[in-house]
């Protein structure tokens, strides 16, 4: 019987969830990285074994772990201890948690500064890792959204990385401004048809793509729309909060925008508004169901202010038509008295034929559904405040 | 020997546990001390100051001898208690904020 791996970042360490394809009693091991902030792990989808973790601190910095046997044991990728830090002509070794912003003339346009929120010019300074995004076809080669926001990208396992600085050098890299979350890059997709192809968010800068395999970026923001900014037909500053495809239909993309639920038919060249009947469309996360490319998932916020679910009800929202049309999921979620808030990387759908559904709250609760949402329950009720979470379907 | 105490999490990223013991070829400074630490500890590169500008990180403080030697320049000379062993050069994590 298969087996389900329920991979939690929170922010006081990392959690694995383990269950069989039944997906009713939960094993739960952690926490890993006790006291730092997990933003993001996840594992390949050729390697299940090889899992990827941000660790960061406030503190201490940007950390990244590697795991080879599905989280048991992990290790920093870069130089071991007692190691030398330097080859014998002196060029440095791996150092896995250094993210330095490309300056080199070589590659296209480097920046030095972004917008600030004064709107004045403010350095690019790198912050964390907000999400690891494994390759679909190496397990060694990851790539890494980073605030202030980049794409980095690592083709050893993790212990180098290097920007593709095509993206903040395609032209409007001057005018990104950080979100109230900061500026983030926290999202990517990569296409499955075409592995050229790649999506990213960023906030509060919008959606670029590349069909060159990270050379060369364009926006693709057009059709929406924020009450920030007047220009219909402005390139940058949106406040996307995530991005979602079904692998099956990679030209379709849904978006969690800062207000607004939005579709794409044509990889992003242009959106449409499908935000239909929902009761609010402030929210985090999106996803879609593993099977059915038309049935997206999002969790109503009720506001930008108020960062809760409207009523006090922790409601999934289900569209089965690609949007427009939604349905509320409340089997065996609080109906009552319930003020958690989603954050856009905290849920995630697995590959069974019953397509599992899952979602992490602020309030530290890990909910399940085996049967793409109509029934919940939660698989852990007490975990500290839960940045992301992703799911793997083993064998 | 310089003697040098660490915060729990870094201890726990270099899988130590109590001071760390190292040595120091010429001056022994800020700077010279901690060269030494991420010789020894690379996963400590980019913890305690940053990889590129060698800044200190902003929640991290240096003490020794009962002295706050955060804002000393790097290269300035430690006391000759951290110099001599006596007393240990001690990096702490800020208490800041809940």
């Amino acid at each position: 019987m298969s087996t389900v791996r329920v991979l939690v970042g929170t922010r006081k360490g990392a959690f694995i969830l383990t269950s069989d394809g039944k997906r009713e009693t939960w094993d739960v091991n952690g926490p890993h990285f006790g006291g730092w902030e997990i933003y993001h792990l996840k594992g390949s989808p050729v390697d299940s074994n090889r899992l990827y973790a941000s660790q960061s601190s406030g503190w201490y910095g940007q950390i990244i772990q590697r795991s080879n046997d599905g989280g048991k044991t992990w290790e920093q990728p870069g130089t071991k201890p007692s190691e030398p830090t330097t080859t014998p002509d002196g060029t440095p070794m791996g150092e896995s948690n250094k993210f330095v912003y490309d300056t080199s003339s070589g590659s296209g346009k480097p920046l030095t500064t972004h917008q600030w929120y004064d709107g004045t010019q403010h350095p690019w300074e790198f912050k964390r890792v907000w999400h690891l995004e494994p390759s679909l076809t190496d397990p060694d080669t990851v790539y890494a959204g980073v605030e202030d926001a980049a794409l980095f990208r690592s083709t050893d396992g993790g212990q180098t990385w290097q920007e593709l600085s095509g993206l903040r050098g395609h032209g409007s890299g001057a005018q990104w401004a950080p979100g109230a979350g900061g500026m983030c890059l926290h999202t990517i997709l990569l296409d499955p048809s075409n592995p050229e192809r790649i999506f990213i968010g960023i906030s509060a800068a919008g959606a670029f793509r590349t069909d060159d395999g990270g050379k060369t970026w364009r926006p693709i923001n057009r059709g929406l729309k924020s009450q920030y900014i007047p220009d219909p037909n402005a390139e940058i500053g949106f406040c996307v909060h995530r991005l979602a495809m079904n692998r099956s239909r990679p030209n379709v993309l849904f978006m969690q925008l800062h207000w607004d639920v939005m579709r794409s038919d044509n990889a992003g060249d242009s959106w449409r508004e499908v935000s239909g009947n929902l009761p609010t469309d402030f929210g985090f996360p999106i996803d879609v169901h593993a099977h059915e490319p038309n049935t997206v998932y999002v969790v109503p916020i009720k506001s930008d202010s108020e960062h809760y679910p409207p009523d006090g009800k922790l409601r999934v929202y289900r569209s089965r038509t690609g949007g427009d049309e939604w349905e509320a999921l409340t089997n065996g979620l609080p109906q009552r008295d319930c003020y958690v808030n989603v954050l856009r990387d905290a849920m995630a759908v697995d590959s069974l034929d019953s397509c599992g559904i899952y979602f992490g709250t602020s309030g530290g609760q890990v909910y399940a559904s085996a049967d793409a949402g109509d029934h919940w329950a939660p698989i852990v009720r007490d975990l500290p405040p839960v940045v992301s979470v992703e799911v793997q379907t083993l064998p | 020997m310089i003697r040098v105490v660490l915060p729990f999490h870094l201890r726990t990223l270099a899988r130590v546990d109590g001071e760390v013991e190292l040595e120091v070829n010429g001056p022994v400074t800020q700077r010279s001390v901690l060269d030494a630490l991420e010789a020894r500890y690379p996963v400590l590169c980019g913890t305690i100051r940053d990889h590129v500008t060698q800044q200190r990180r902003a929640f991290v403080r240096f003490f020794a001898c009962e002295e706050d030697l955060s804002h000393e320049s790097p290269d300035t000379p430690l006391p000759e208690a951290v110099a001599s062993g006596a007393e240990p050069f001690i990096v702490i994590g800020a208490i800041a904020g809940g």
